[in-house]
């Protein structure tokens, strides 16, 4: 039983139908990159795993479970995070409490143990930090925990939403176009880091982007989208040497 | 230059951060404590007043400052907890069971509030709460069994198990205790989850929700919670003011609040204590430069043979005498904080440690803030 | 017809307050005082200086609008980029600075102004008092043109582009500044025209516009804070509204029926009458 898997998915926009029967699973522990030109439907179909559009047709199963009607904010405890594209991190905050909000899925405390802050409530921060923790050293994020966001460098911004995902502790990553706005040496970077996440955290990993090195460099399998249909599905490189493909990106 | 060497996750997450910060807050407290004893009981009566408005303070900075809902009608709330423990106690009931009555009305009213207002955003809040204080208002006056009407409702001073804290010092301690203590309550909540919850709901609804947060769950606990410590100040407020008037809770009162928020410093809590501080002493202050600078300028203009400082003075003394000139202060104020600082008093409090902490080393452009474009908040 | 009349006048300031919220965003709270302010100074013409109230009402409008303008210039154009919620305060801390300016300028009593609409009209069965007729025709010639304006003219398609993305249209040529200034006088043009028309109905003093203002959220919100007709239609109902729950419900609800009625429309259709629903993209 594959990990996750779209079914025969779709979503109306006012009479643009911006995705339109695609159907595709991801594996557990593989990396499976969703590329085509903009407009194509990819970051919708982010948004309707993530819960904040409605499919008007299809279903959604993660680890078995139907979860196309599963509210917004449960998604993040059933094991399933993501980035966004034009980065949606609390920009008024530290590093390390948007860090540590990540790990509110997993949150144990309950208002009145928190508002005395017993001291479970204390053990459970200290726990929350250290997982944090964790994540940051992965990422090599040590000196930024104590600033705000809005302070920060746009290529640590993308690392640090990277980081807020994996603090959710998930099973399966969504990466909204992780190498947008980095420079060479920052996308190599990410693309070690994406395998040490495939390889070390055994997590999943669903990818949507552009970089098409990138994109052959940690990718197994790739599907391409193109007007909110699914035109190919395989390895990179039968992808990216498929006829339809080529005429999606170069027209004609 | 101070470096503060961090060795534990602890030091991260306990109240005050090291040996150095707790010093200071003890003076702090010293200060504090010892200052009715020092200064007249009018002036500790001012003093008072600073803590109740610190109250209201922290109420409204956690939903506008941490959660990012804006109320233009929390005066409503006050009035609610003011005139349930003035009733209650009229009915006989002891205090303790008074105010936590009053603190549970007024919190379920902000849950009544906060349930609706899950599917407004930004300005569509505002006004929707402004809508619900004038409401309320017309409540005040006319249910009149329970709050007298126009005809005001007079609170005697409060007996806290037979202990009577009718005066101005006695109060001057309760207000600091209850001031105290839901500072500690609000600081709690906000280095635990529930505080985060909040600021992720103030920069980012859909990033909130994708970590877990259930915006509906915390969005209806910034309003409960606001709401009921309103009602805590609200009670100690009606025993402040000693007669209670449907007219007192105005729009005006609410934008008063508002105000103190954002010249104190949107977004900490130390930003409700300066807030309150300059709010509550502000009239005081008015009133002391209005007798005092014509006065004090004719005395110059008599020892130094300029007559222009007569003229200057008569002139500032005339204005500061006209009706509704204290509201104008205030506006200017704000829009002179808004201009200058919008980071308010803390932000400048902050600006200013920083200079001497790492003096000679301060950077001149430390708090230089990008230049921003406004995109459409239509669509958030 | 007083309703409609009164409602016309909420459907006026309501259209200040759309028109600035729909090339800025801004929620400008300072409207209702712009309007005294233009109450004020159409009054001080024709009373202290005693020209003629059509030369008063254009002296009063274009100073204003000027004001409006010069506000934008200094004030409101170091606050673009800021969140909303920090304008707004701004634009209530100078509502209160203005509401003591005329305090100290011209006093705080109540002052009525002369106009030439003294008479009446008797038509079939029913009488129609000049004042309130005169607001009624002023509210739809204003808001005809000013609909005509941005619709059809580049410059009102220009407006709205800068609403929705400020950078763009700074790219595209388009004098940004220019245009919220002319916003920003337009809209206090239109409040000093309401300030004018109310004057003799409700008689001059420092809290007038006020207490408008806040009627005209309720109608602005009902409306549609997006739509321009809306804001009309709004305030119109409004006006009605209160009409009716004064005439027909116990006393007090005639003051606050609009705001139940405003409550009601929020819970049930946030976007009001005529606008639309927004939803940011990620």
């Amino acid at each position: 039983m594959s990990l996750f898997s779209a079914e025969d998915i779709a979503i109306n926009f006012g009479g643009i139908k911006a995705v339109d029967g695609v159907t595709f699973s991801v594996e557990k522990g593989e990396v499976f990159t969703i590329i085509g030109p903009n407009g194509a439907g990819k970051t919708t179909i982010f948004n309707l795993m993530s819960r904040i559009y409605d499919p008007t047709e299809g279903r959604l199963v993660f680890e078995g479970q139907d979860i196309t009607r599963v509210p917004a904010h449960r998604i993040a405890s059933l094991g399933i995070a993501r980035t966004f594209q034009n980065i949606e991190l609390f920009e008024h905050a530290t590093l390390l409490q948007n860090l540590l909000l990540a790990r509110h899925a997993h949150k144990k405390s309950h208002f009145w143990s928190e508002i005395l802050f017993l001291p479970s409530t204390r053990r459970m921060e200290i726990e929350h930090r250290e997982a944090v923790e964790r994540v940051i050293d992965f990422l090599d994020l040590q000196q930024y925990r104590d600033s705000l966001i809005v302070n920060l460098p746009y290529g640590v911004r993308k690392v640090t939403e990277l980081a807020r995902a994996l603090c959710t502790n998930p099973k399966l990553l969504l990466l909204d176009e992780p190498s947008s706005g980095l420079n060479v040496e920052e996308t190599e970077d990410m693309a070690f880091w994406i395998q040490d996440i495939k390889k070390l955290l055994g997590i999943t990993v669903l990818m949507v982007e552009h970089d098409m090195t990138l994109v052959s460099a940690v990718s197994d399998r790739v599907l391409a989208l193109n007007y909110g249909r699914p035109i190919a599905l395989g390895t990179p490189v039968e992808v990216q040497s498929h006829p339809e493909v080529m005429r999606a990106y170069l027209g004609g | 230059m101070r470096f503060v060497f961090k060795t534990s996750y602890d030091q991260d997450i306990r109240l005050f951060r090291d040996k150095v910060d707790m010093g200071w807050y003890a003076l702090l407290a010293i200060l504090v404590v010892a200052l009715p004893f020092v200064v007249s009981t009018y002036y500790a009566g001012e003093i008072a007043w600073v803590f109740i408005y610190g109250l209201c303070g922290v109420s409204l900075m956690v939903l506008v400052g941490y959660t990012g809902l804006v109320s233009l009608g929390h005066a409503a709330f006050l009035g609610i907890g003011a005139y349930a423990h003035a009733y209650f106690l009229q009915q006989g009931l002891p205090w303790i069971p008074s105010v936590v009555l009053a603190i549970l009305i007024t919190t379920a009213c902000g849950l009544i509030v906060g349930l609706p207002a899950l599917r407004m955003t930004g300005i569509y809040l505002a006004i929707a709460t402004l809508a619900f204080s004038i409401i309320i208002q017309e409540i005040f006056n006319r249910w009149e069994s329970v709050t007298h009407g126009f005809a005001g409702m007079p609170v005697a001073p409060p007996v806290i198990l037979g202990v009577s804290f009718a005066d101005e010092r006695e109060f001057y301690f309760l207000c600091l205790f209850f001031l105290l203590v839901a500072l500690w309550l609000t600081r709690n909540l906000l280095r635990a989850p529930t505080g985060r919850a909040w600021i992720a709901i103030r920069d980012s609804e859909i990033a909130a929700q994708s970590m877990g947060v259930n915006l509906a769950i915390y969005k209806s606990m910034a309003f409960a919670y606001s709401a009921g410590l309103m009602g805590l100040a609200g009670a100690l407020f009606a025993h402040k003011i000693a007669y209670l008037a449907p007219d007192i809770f105005t729009i005006l009162l609410s934008i008063q609040f508002l105000l103190l928020v954002i010249v104190g410093g949107l977004g900490s809590l130390h930003g409700a204590v300066f807030g309150a501080i300059f709010v509550a002493l502000l009239p005081p202050a008015i009133a002391i430069l209005r007798d005092g600078i014509p006065g004090t300028l004719s005395d110059w203009s008599a020892s130094t043979g300029i007559g222009l400082f007569q003229i200057v003075g008569d002139a500032l003394g005339n204005f500061l005498k006209k009706p509704g000139v204290e509201a104008g202060i205030f506006g200017l104020i704000l829009v002179l904080v808004i201009l200058l600082e919008p980071l308010g008093i803390y932000g400048r409090w902050l600006k200013v440690r920083l200079f001497f902490s790492t003096f000679p080393m301060y950077k001149a452009d430390s708090f230089r803030r990008q230049k921003s474009y406004m995109r459409s908040e239509r669509l958030r | 017809m007083n309703g409609l009349a009164v409602g016309c006048i909420y459907g006026l300031v309501a259209l200040g307050f759309v028109l600035i919220y729909k090339a800025t965003e801004l929620v400008n709270f300072a409207q209702g005082d712009l309007l005294t302010l233009g109450a004020f100074v159409c009054y001080m013409a024709v009373v202290w200086w005693g020209l003629n109230y059509w030369l008063a009402f254009a002296i009063a409008i274009v100073v204003i609008a000027a004001f409006g303008a010069l506000l934008d210039v200094t004030i409101l154009r170091r606050v673009i980029g800021q969140p909303q919620f920090a304008v707004v305060m701004l634009t209530i801390g100078l509502g209160s600075m203005f509401r003591t300016f005329a305090s100290v300028t011209w006093g705080s009593e109540i002052y009525t102004l002369p106009t030439p609409f003294g008479g009446v009209w008797r038509l079939g069965g029913i009488t129609l008092s000049h004042q309130y007729l005169s607001i009624i025709v002023g509210t739809f010639v204003l808001c005809g043109a000013l609909y005509a304006f941005f619709n059809f003219t580049r410059i009102g398609v220009a407006m709205q582009a800068t609403s929705q993305n400020q950078l763009a249209a700074y790219y595209m040529g388009i004098p940004v500044k220019l245009i919220f200034s002319l916003i920003w006088a337009i809209s206090a043009g239109v409040a000093t025209a309401a300030g004018v028309l109310l004057a003799p109905v409700t008689l001059i003093d420092i809290n007038m516009g006020l207490a408008v203002a806040l009627k005209a959220f309720a109608a602005a919100v009902l409306g549609g804070f997006g739509s321009i007709p809306g804001a009309l239609v709004g305030g119109i109902i409004i006006g009605l509204i209160e009409l009716y729950s004064g005439a027909t419900l116990p006393e007090g609800f005639k003051d606050t029926m609009p705001y139940i009625v405003l409550l009601i429309m929020l819970a049930v259709r946030p976007q009001g009458l005529f606008g639309t629903p927004g939803r940011k993209k990620v």
